[in-house]
C-alpha cells in the first residue's frame, strides 16, 4: 500500500491494536494530525498539555495492561513528555511516546521548536529511535510496542521528523523485527526455581514480598496459588496495591514509609523474604542495612539488573514472573501447619497496631474521607482509583481496600504531583465501564487541573476528591517533624482556588464539603452523577499521616500516631 | 580499582551515549574509551577502562547488558586477555639527544615515524603497561605532545584454566 509516513503510523498503531492514543498537536507532527483527520480506528485524545497526555498514556497502560500511546510535537512539546517518560521509566509502565521532529535537513540547526529529545530521554527510555529513513518506520513502530511491553516493561520513544512523516512509502506491517542485542529472559532456571522452593518450604516466617512486577507480568493468578499452597503472607507495595486481594486472610498489608506497623514488622521480622517483582525501594527498605536483618532473600524478577542491586539476593531467579511463580507454586512442598504460628503472630501484630488517628476539633479529618469513600465503594469491582503524590497518596493506600488487579494507579518511583488528574482520564478510556475515582491533594491537582477539560469535552468521565488541607501537606508534616516547624513555601489556602467553582467553569459538577455532616452525600453525589465530578474536602492541615518511618530510619524503628520522633 | 570492559554493540547512532550515560549519571570518570569495527561489519566493540568498585560496574554491566543495541558484555580479566595500547609522543629532541633518545625507543620497541631538526615523533605498540613505562623515561627529555588510543583487548586465545571472561547472562 503506497502512503506517507504519517499514514504509515496510524497503520502501524492499528496493527498494534492500539484504540487509543493521547496527545497534543503541533507544527512538526501536523502530517500525522492530517493523517488522523483521513481517518484511523484509533480514537485520538486531545490533551491540554503534553504531560498530561503522556499520563494519560500511563494510565492507560496501568489500567489496561497494554501500552499506553502519547502523541507530542517537537521541541517544547517533546520536552513536556520528559516527566511522563521518567515516571513510566520508575514505575515500569509501559509506554510509547511519538514525537515530531523538525525536518532531517533542519537537524542540528537550532530550528524553531527543535530540541534533542531522544538525547534528553536516554537516560529514562528503554530504547528511542531517530527515524532518518520513511521505509524504516513500520519496523521501528513494530520494535517500540515489542521493547515497551517485553523483558521489563517500560517506556521508548519514536521521534520522527517531518519530512519523513511526509515522504512516501510501500507499507506493509512486519511480523517480526530483528533486535539481536534485546534478549529478555524466557524462563527461569529450573534449579534456582527448585532452591527457591526448598527455601521457602524451609523457613518459619516467610513472607512474599510483591511488587509492581506482578501487575505487568499478569501473574497475580499465580501470586495467589503460590501464597495459597505455601499458606504464606503477602506484603504488597504500593505499586503492587491490588496485586493480591487485600480482603484474603493471607494479605499482611503494605511495607514501607507510611505503611502499618504490622505490615512492617512482618516484612522486617520475617527470616526468608521471597521479593517478587520488586526492588528494596528505600521507601520500602527504610535504613538498608538495618532492613529485615534475619531474614533470608529469595528475588524474583524478570530483571536481572534489580538481582541484589540493594540487598543481596541468596536465591535469585531471573526470569518472567507468571511462569515463575507457577512453576514454584507446583514445586513446594510445605510442611503442613508450619507457617501457622508466623500468621497467628501477624494478625496479633495487626490487631495490637491498626491504623489510627482522632477524629475531634471542629475540622474534617483526611482520614476520614477516605475511610468514607472506602465504605461507599467496598465491594464493588468497577473502581478503578488513581492518586497525585503525597499524604492524600499515603493515605489512600491505607484506607482504600483494593481486591482487583489494576485497581489502584499512582506514580510511586518518580513520586510526580500532577499524575492523578491525568492518569483517571487514560484509565477511564482503558475501562470505560469503570467507575474511576482520582484521590488527590490540592497541590497536585492545580499541577494538572487543566486536563479536567479534556475528562469533560472527550466524554471520559471521572471523579476527583481533593483531600484539601491548604497546604503542600507532606512537605508541611516534614517542615513540622524534621525542620523544627520552620515552615516555609507551603501554604496554598484552602478556598484560592474554589475548586467547585473551577470544576463547574470547566463543564463539571462541583461540590465542596467542609464539614463530616456533607461528606457522604457530596461523595455519593459525585460518584453517582455519571459526569466529570470534583469534590473539594477541606480538611484539617494539622493532621499528619501516620505511621512513619522517619528518612533514614530503620523501618522497625517507625513512629506511630502520637508518638513523638528524635530529631 | 581499575577494570576494562569489552562490549561488543550493534552499530548505530547514539550507542555509545547510551552506554557512556551509564558511568556519567554516577559519577565515574572513563579512564580511555576506544570503538572501532569488528570481523561483523554490523558490529562495533567498544573497549571501556574504568576506576570504579567492582559492585557497581556490575550493576551498570547489567544495566549495560539490557541496552537493546548491546550485544555482548564481558570484563577483560588480567591473565586472560591481551591487551595493547598505541601511543604516539612528540619528544624535544636536539641533534645531540637524538642518539640517547632513539636507543631508548629501541628497548621499547618504538618506532621513530617523524624526525624534525628539534623534535622527533614516537610510535609505540604494546600492553598499557610498557606504553606507561616508555612514557615514564621519555618525559625528562621534554615530551611536546601526546596521544594514546586507549587500550583494547581479546580474551586469550589460549586459556589454561578456561575461564572465559565474566558475563552476564540474562536467561
Amino acid at each position: 500500500m503506497r502512503c506517507n509516513g504519517a499514514d504509515a503510523i496510524l497503520r502501524s498503531l492499528e496493527a498494534e491494536g492500539v484504540d487509543v492514543a493521547f496527545g497534543l498537536p503541533g507544527g512538526a507532527i501536523l502530517p500525522l494530525y492530517d493523517a488522523f483527520a483521513r481517518g484511523t480506528t484509533v480514537r485520538h485524545v486531545l490533551a491540554r498539555h503534553e504531560q498530561g497526555a503522556g499520563h494519560m498514556a500511563e494510565g492507560y497502560a496501568r489500567a489496561s495492561g497494554r501500552p499506553g500511546v502519547a502523541i507530542a510535537t517537537s521541541g517544547p512539546g517533546a520536552t513536556n513528555l520528559v516527566t511522563p517518560i521518567a515516571d513510566a521509566w520508575m514505575d515500569s509502565t509501559p509506554l510509547v511516546c511519538i514525537t515530531g521532529q523538525v525536518r532531517s535537513n533542519l537537524i542540528g540547526s537550532d530550528a524553531f521548536q527543535e530540541c534533542d529529545i531522544t538525547g534528553i530521554t536516554i537516560p529514562i527510555v528503554k530504547h528511542s529511535w531517530l527515524v532518518q529513513d520513511v521505509e524504516e518506520l513500520p519496523h521501528v513502530i513494530k520494535a517500540a510496542f515489542h521493547v515497551a511491553r517485553t523483558g521489563r516493561c517500560g517506556p521508548v520513544l519514536v521521534d520522527v521528523p517531518r519530512d519523513i512523516q511526509e515522504a512516501e512509502l510501500d507499507f506493509s506491517y512486519p511480523d517480526a523485527v530483528s533486535l539481536p542485542g534485546w534478549k529478555p529472559p524466557r524462563r527461569g532456571h529450573e534449579r534456582q526455581i527448585l532452591a527457591a522452593a526448598q527455601a521457602i518450604a524451609a523457613a518459619e516466617r516467610p513472607i512474599l514480598y510483591a511488587g509492581g512486577g506482578v501487575l505487568n507480568a499478569g501473574a497475580t493468578d499465580e501470586l495467589r496459588a503460590l501464597a495459597d499452597a505455601g499458606r504464606l503472607p503477602v506484603v504488597t507495595t504500593l505499586m503492587a496495591k491490588g496485586a493480591f486481594p487485600e480482603t484474603h486472610e493471607l494479605h499482611a498489608g503494605w511495607p514501607g514509609m507510611h505503611g502499618p506497623k504490622w505490615s512492617n514488622y512482618a516484612l522486617n521480622k520475617a527470616d526468608l523474604i521471597v521479593a517478587v517483582g520488586a526492588r528494596f525501594d528505600d521507601r520500602v527498605t527504610g535504613k538498608v542495612s538495618a532492613f529485615a536483618p534475619g531474614a533470608a532473600v529469595v528475588h524474583l524478577d524478570i530483571d536481572a539488573a534489580e538481582i541484589s542491586k540493594i540487598r543481596r539476593a541468596d536465591v535469585p531467579v531471573v526470569g518472567p514472573l507468571k511462569p515463575v511463580l507457577a512453576e514454584l507454586a507446583r514445586l513446594i512442598e510445605p510442611v503442613p501447619g508450619r507457617t501457622e504460628p508466623w500468621l497467628r503472630q501477624i494478625a496479633e501484630w495487626r490487631e495490637a497496631f491498626p491504623l489510627r488517628y482522632r477524629n475531634d476539633g471542629d475540622m474534617l479529618k483526611p482520614q476520614l474521607v477516605l475511610e468514607t469513600l472506602q465504605e461507599l465503594t467496598a465491594g464493588r469491582d468497577d473502581v478503578v482509583w488513581t492518586t497525585g503524590v503525597g499524604q492524600h497518596q499515603m493515605w489512600a493506600m491505607q484506607y482504600l481496600v483494593c481486591d482487583q488487579p489494576r485497581s489502584f494507579i499512582t506514580s510511586g518511583g518518580l513520586g510526580t504531583m500532577g499524575y492523578g488528574v491525568p492518569a483517571a482520564i487514560g484509565a477511564k478510556a482503558a475501562r470505560p465501564d469503570a467507575t474511576v475515582v482520582c484521590v488527590d491533594g490540592d497541590g497536585c491537582f492545580q499541577m494538572t487541573q487543566q486536563e479536567l477539560a479534556t475528562a469533560v469535552l472527550e466524554e471520559l468521565p471521572i471523579v476527583v476528591v481533593i483531600v484539601n488541607n491548604g497546604y503542600l501537606g507532606m512537605v508541611r508534616q516534614w517542615q513540622d517533624m524534621f525542620f523544627e516547624e520552620r515552615f516555609s513555601q507551603i501554604r496554598l489556602t484552602h478556598t484560592v482556588p474554589d475548586y467547585a467553582g473551577l470544576a463547574r467553569a470547566y463543564g463539571a459538577e462541583g461540590f465542596t464539603v467542609e464539614s463530616e455532616d456533607d461528606l457522604e452525600a457530596a461523595l455519593s453525589e459525585a460518584l453517582a452523577c455519571g459526569r466529570t465530578a470534583v469534590v473539594d474536602a477541606r480538611v484539617d492541615p494539622r493532621e499528619h499521616c501516620f505511621p512513619m518511618i522517619p528518612a533514614g530510619a530503620a523501618a522497625l524503628d517507625l513512629v506511630e500516631f502520637e508518638e513523638t520522633v528524635e530529631v | 580499582m581499575k577494570h576494562t570492559l569489552s562490549v561488543l554493540v550493534e552499530n548505530k547512532p547514539g550507542v555509545l551515549m547510551r552506554i557512556t550515560s551509564l558511568f556519567a549519571r554516577r559519577g565515574f570518570n572513563i579512564d580511555s574509551l576506544a570503538v572501532g569495527p569488528t570481523e561483523r561489519h554490523d558490529v562495533s566493540r567498544i573497549t571501556i577502562r574504568v576506576d570504579c568498585e567492582t559492585s557497581p560496574l556490575e550493576q551498570i554491566e547489567k544495566q549495560m547488558h539490557k541496552l537493546v543495541n548491546v550485544l555482548r558484555v564481558s570484563e577483560l580479566v588480567p591473565g586472560e586477555s591481551i591487551e595493547r595500547e598505541l601511543v604516539l609522543m612528540k619528544v624535544s629532541a636536539p641533534p645531540a639527544k637524538r642518539a640517547e633518545l632513539m636507543a631508548l625507543g629501541e628497548v621499547f620497541g618504538a618506532r621513530v615515524v617523524d624526525l624534525g631538526p628539534d623534535s622527533i615523533v614516537f610510535e609505540l605498540t604494546g600492553p598499557p603497561e610498557d606504553v606507561d613505562s616508555f612514557e615514564e623515561l621519555v618525559r625528562p627529555h621534554g615530551l611536546q605532545e601526546l596521544v594514546r588510543t586507549g587500550r583494547i583487548g581479546l580474551g586469550r586465545a589460549h586459556r589454561p584454566n578456561r575461564n572465559r571472561p565474566r558475563q552476564h547472562v540474562l536467561a
